[in-house]
């Protein structure tokens, strides 16, 4: 990965501006996966001096900076109230303290990374994003863009949601990519069953969602129903971590497990 | 581009490319003690404190470190020794290649935690590898450190 020139703007337009005016411009975000691309960037646009790295309280929600960093999620306890600190548990779990605090919430969430820990949590909690030009929109309308973003993600939204939450990451060590990984919860508006790492983007399971939501009182073989439709309706692929089948396999133990601790 | 940057105590202006990586600053402007390992974020051996805080230096780049505070053990000559008499007392220590980001994260991690668990301890330091010594030995060292006021 090579970089031609460094901006760190002093306002969210001058970004946007430098973004869509070069092809070849890029947010970097916290920089932490840079390596990982093979292409060149003309202009790497830096919003560290934006004040966007701060995680703050309103009424009904909370509001994540871009730039806060992951660490900063898993040190902020008051998620500890929101399905049962799924957000605290993921972000903990992502790689080693010293690439927490480099890695921001905004760039897993703007890069889709199919290995992200955090994207699942987040879907699974229903949250929203805000992209400068754009405004708010469902992250799960977000995850389902395809093509290059000539926006700027610039917030993510969480609702103070009462409910219970599930999340797991299987790894073969605790600074691996995962294997696969799960996120469910369970509130008033339903349940949401979210696989990542499949290695693709986390995606909902859909049809298992609305499976287990129309039955009144759901129990051990509707919840072992449920998980095999969430197996069957997503797709999962290989790699050097795992084959596809056994990803599948997966799925449908992580899905059994989490539906059993919200539900049951 | 220029940056300017505090390094062990000492503000320093340097001239670094965009792309270029602070453990390649550091290592050129003498502090050797940050050592490249993995080069992927993933074994903590580029460890550096970065306003206080431990951060893998392979990953970050230098032109973000602007007007920041770098602090590797060249900094912290002290309670880097410190830490040493307790791994080498525990025989915690082989070729040595881990220590200076192991004494960094631990300096940061005593300053962080306040009375850190067993469980605590290890999951802060599971981005620090060390292929040669095993970690129980180390626990022990690094308990005992920690119990030093």
């Amino acid at each position: 990965m090579k970089i031609d020139s460094y901006r760190r703007v002093g306002s969210i337009e001058e970004a946007y501006e430098l973004l869509t005016e070069k092809s070849g411009a890029a947010i970097i975000g916290g920089g932490a996966w840079l390596k990982l691309m093979p292409k060149t960037i003309d202009t790497a646009i830096d919003l560290s001096d934006l004040g966007l790295d701060k995680v703050t309280g309103l009424e009904n929600e909370y509001e994540i900076g871009c730039m806060v960093k992951l660490r900063q999620l898993e040190k902020f306890t008051p998620f500890q109230m929101i399905f049962d600190g799924i957000l605290i548990q993921s972000a903990g779990s992502i790689m080693g303290v010293t690439v927490r605090n480099i890695a921001t919430a905004g760039g897993t969430v703007a890069g889709k990374y199919g290995f992200s820990d955090l994207l699942p949590v987040l879907l699974a909690m229903d949250a929203e994003v805000e992209l400068y030009k754009r405004g708010r929109l469902k992250l799960e309308q977000f995850m389902d863009e395809t093509g290059v973003l000539k926006d700027i993600l610039t917030r993510i939204y969480i609702r103070k949601t009462e409910g219970r939450g599930w999340f797991y990451t299987m790894k073969n060590t605790a600074i691996d990519f995962p294997i696969l990984n799960a996120a469910i919860t369970s509130s008033q508006k339903g349940c949401r069953i979210v696989i990542g790492a499949r290695p693709y983007k986390a995606a909902l399971a859909k049809k298992a969602m609305q499976f287990i939501d129309r039955i009144e009182k759901p129990g051990e073989v509707e919840i072992i129903e449920a998980a095999n439709i969430a197996a069957g309706e997503l797709k999962f692929g290989s790699n050097q971590r795992g084959s596809s089948d056994y990803r599948r396999e997966l799925c449908i133990t992580f899905v059994k497990r989490g539906l059993r601790k919200v539900l049951l | 581009m220029k940056i300017k940057i505090k390094i062990n105590g000492t503000i320093k202006t340097i001239n670094v490319k965009a792309d270029e990586y602070l453990v390649d600053t550091l290592r050129n402007n003498g502090c050797v003690s940050v050592r490249r390992g993995c080069d992927t974020t993933s074994c903590g051996i580029c460890t550096v404190l970065l306003d206080g805080a431990p951060v893998a230096s392979c990953s970050y780049l230098s032109c973000r470190a602007d007007s920041h505070e770098v602090t590797t053990v060249e900094g912290i000559q002290e309670e880097a020794a410190l830490i040493a008499d307790f791994f080498g007392h525990e025989g915690a220590d082989q070729c040595g290649y881990c220590n200076p980001s192991m004494a960094l994260t631990l300096y940061a991690m005593k300053r962080e935690l306040k009375n850190p668990d067993d469980d605590e301890i290890r999951a802060y330091l599971v981005g620090n590898l060390c292929r040669c010594s095993g970690y129980v030995a180390q626990h022990r060292a690094i308990r005992a450190y920690l119990e030093v006021e």
